[in-house]
């Protein structure tokens, strides 16, 4: 049983042939977090962007990707549109290019629940408050009217959360939701997606470099290499009896510079308080 | 936003101040006698010293230079340019008509280079790589890449003379403005497009448009964004085409003999007439810095970034 079957997937450049993504094949059970973990360029986010069908028209996919039994490579621009943001809804990188930066960020909120759900102004703002806060944005109202460079990356980050707990899809798919982010911001972020899965019981894909964030969130994981998984499992295991040289060279290298860090900062604990 | 306008307008003023200066120094290094350039145009058959000085007392070139300078200044802000030496008519009625003329020429033709290059250059961003693309740029290329005397030349054959459907000169009737403006256009939205698509491309990469259809936004919407998130690029060369235009506008109106400041600056270049030449570059420069101005205030009304800093 699972939410998210992708099998065979294949991703390649249209114009020069070169083949991104060979052969991947890997499913999302309910309810739980896949973590995709791999350096820049091992095809991490051609995957997420595949999933969703929006990889740059230029790049080209195969193979078969099912969702609750829906095969999504099926499905029409349409349909698969309609299906965007209410089933499948995706959080990027960085949140300060993520809003339309002609425009205040109220826009895109109503834009995006007026087009799924009909509601009127007063029932977004209402809605939009309630999960604003939860993720302990304060002044809900006053940042809906603000335009996204007079926020602050981990704001605009937890204001994609917001949207999602309004949202409630049933897959969220982070695409290094915490890599722009400073460290106090990304330890709150991390927090809230902890938080957002145990409110609307979603599953998600989460993409990152970074190894205790991965740690603290993903229930399986995946580890990306050049386009090919090299390695999966369970995620508690993973780290400590990986069997693919490169999954231990990532530990190894994270740890390293962990150890480093502590001496540095002078105190045992100073990292690992976000890690389980 | 009101403080920024009026910051931005009093910035104007001393720029004006320059402009008028230089011009008015350029003129006064000529090596003409002006004096000597009044007496030839009236036709007077022998030059004596005398009727020189007394020329020169008549025109005021006795006083010292600011002085001069100063009260050409004065008389210019209540748009009184002199007389002109060769006609001995008052400058601005000369200079008035013409400057209309050119333009109504200018704004028509701006608006439909505008029009023209929003078009193309969205439908050839949102095609990229596609024939219609490929078509669109080849022949821009080769139209814009013809010089305006050319251009001109084929439309008159072609429309003109042996179609027979639209004068060949003149500003007569609604059908004289075609050619020109088509010309100026042609020309213009050539080169134009090319930045709107491009602005357009850069922004079809941006996160925004990925998040705006990861939500499920519809494709018009997000072409909205698009469109306005890439005009912010292009307005400001937009505005700085109208005094490009309405200064390259010489070369058009010689060929189709449109009666505006184009025509006017080279028949006075030719026969020396110092009051027109000099009131057609300010005009002009005056232009430009009117249009820059307002080109700076609209770039900051749709730019929320821009607002901010004033």
């Amino acid at each position: 049983m699972s939410i998210l079957q992708v099998s065979n997937l294949r991703i390649w450049d249209g114009i020069t042939g070169k083949v991104l993504v060979p052969n991947s094949s890997f499913e999302l059970k309910p309810e739980s977090c896949l973590a995709i973990v791999g350096e820049s360029g091992s095809g991490k986010s051609l995957t997420c962007r595949a999933i969703m069908k929006l990889n740059k028209k230029t790049i080209r996919q195969s193979g078969d990707i099912s969702c609750n039994g829906v095969r999504l490579n099926q499905l029409a621009e349409k349909e698969m549109r309609r299906r965007r943001g209410k089933q499948l809804y995706m959080i990027l990188q960085n949140g300060m290019r993520a809003f339309d930066p002609t425009s205040v960020i109220g826009v895109h909120i109503r834009d995006t629940l007026m087009h799924h759900y009909g509601w009127n102004r007063s029932e977004i703002v209402e809605k939009m408050k309630q999960a604003m806060l939860s993720v302990r944005l304060q002044d809900p109202v006053e940042i809906m009217n603000k335009y996204p460079h007079q926020l602050s990356g981990g704001m605009l980050q937890r204001v994609m959360i917001s949207l999602a707990i309004v949202l409630e899809p049933d897959i969220i798919i982070a695409d290094e939701p915490t890599s722009a982010l400073d460290s106090v911001s990304k330890y709150e972020v991390m927090e809230q997606f902890v938080r957002l899965r145990e409110k609307i019981g979603c599953s998600m894909i989460f993409v990152s470099h970074d190894l205790s964030v991965v740690r603290r969130l993903a229930d399986e994981v995946l580890v990306m290499r050049n386009g090919n998984i090299v390695e999966r499992g369970d995620a508690s295991i993973l780290f400590s009896e990986a069997k693919h040289e490169y999954t231990r060279f990532l530990v190894s290298s994270q740890t390293e510079l962990n150890d480093h860090f502590r001496r540095v900062m002078g105190g045992p604990d100073y990292v690992s308080r976000g890690s389980r | 936003m009101g403080g920024y306008i009026l910051k931005r307008s009093l910035l104007a003023i001393p720029l004006l101040l320059t402009i008028s200066f230089i011009t008015f120094v350029l003129n006064a290094l000529s090596p003409m006698d002006p004096a000597e350039v009044v007496l030839h145009a009236q036709g007077v058959p022998r030059i004596t010293d005398e009727l020189l000085a007394e020329t020169r007392r008549a025109l005021g070139m006795e006083q010292p230079f600011l002085i001069r300078y100063f009260d050409w200044l004065l008389s210019c802000l209540q748009l009184d340019f002199g007389n002109s030496y060769v006609t001995g008519k008052p400058v601005w009625s000369l200079l008035g008509p013409a400057f209309l003329n050119t333009l109504q020429l200018t704004i028509i033709s701006v608006v439909a280079v505008i029009a023209l290059s929003i078009g193309l250059g969205m439908i050839s961003a949102l095609t990229e790589g596609k024939n219609l693309d490929k078509s669109i740029r080849g022949v821009a290329f080769v139209l814009t890449s013809m010089p305006p005397y050319l251009l001109a030349a084929l439309l008159v054959w072609y429309f003109s003379v042996k179609l027979d459907w639209l004068p060949t000169n003149g500003m007569d009737s609604i059908q004289s403005y075609i050619l020109p403006v088509s010309v100026i256009t042609i020309n213009y939205a050539g080169i134009y497009f090319r930045i709107v698509r491009s602005a357009m491309l850069a922004n079809l990469n941006e996160d925004y448009v990925l998040f705006g259809r990861a939500c499920g936004l519809p494709e018009g919407r997000i072409k909205i964004r698009l469109l306005r998130n890439s005009l912010q690029v292009a307005i400001s060369v937009f505005c700085m085409a109208i005094p490009i235009i309405l200064g390259s506008t010489v070369v058009i109106e010689n060929l189709f003999a449109w009666p505006g400041l184009g025509m006017l600056s080279v028949k006075s270049i030719l026969s020396r007439d110092f009051p027109i030449i000099q009131a057609y570059v300010l005009v002009l420069a005056a232009a430009f810095v009117v249009v820059n101005t307002f080109s700076d205030i609209i770039n900051a009304l749709i730019n929320p970034k821009l607002r901010e800093d004033m």
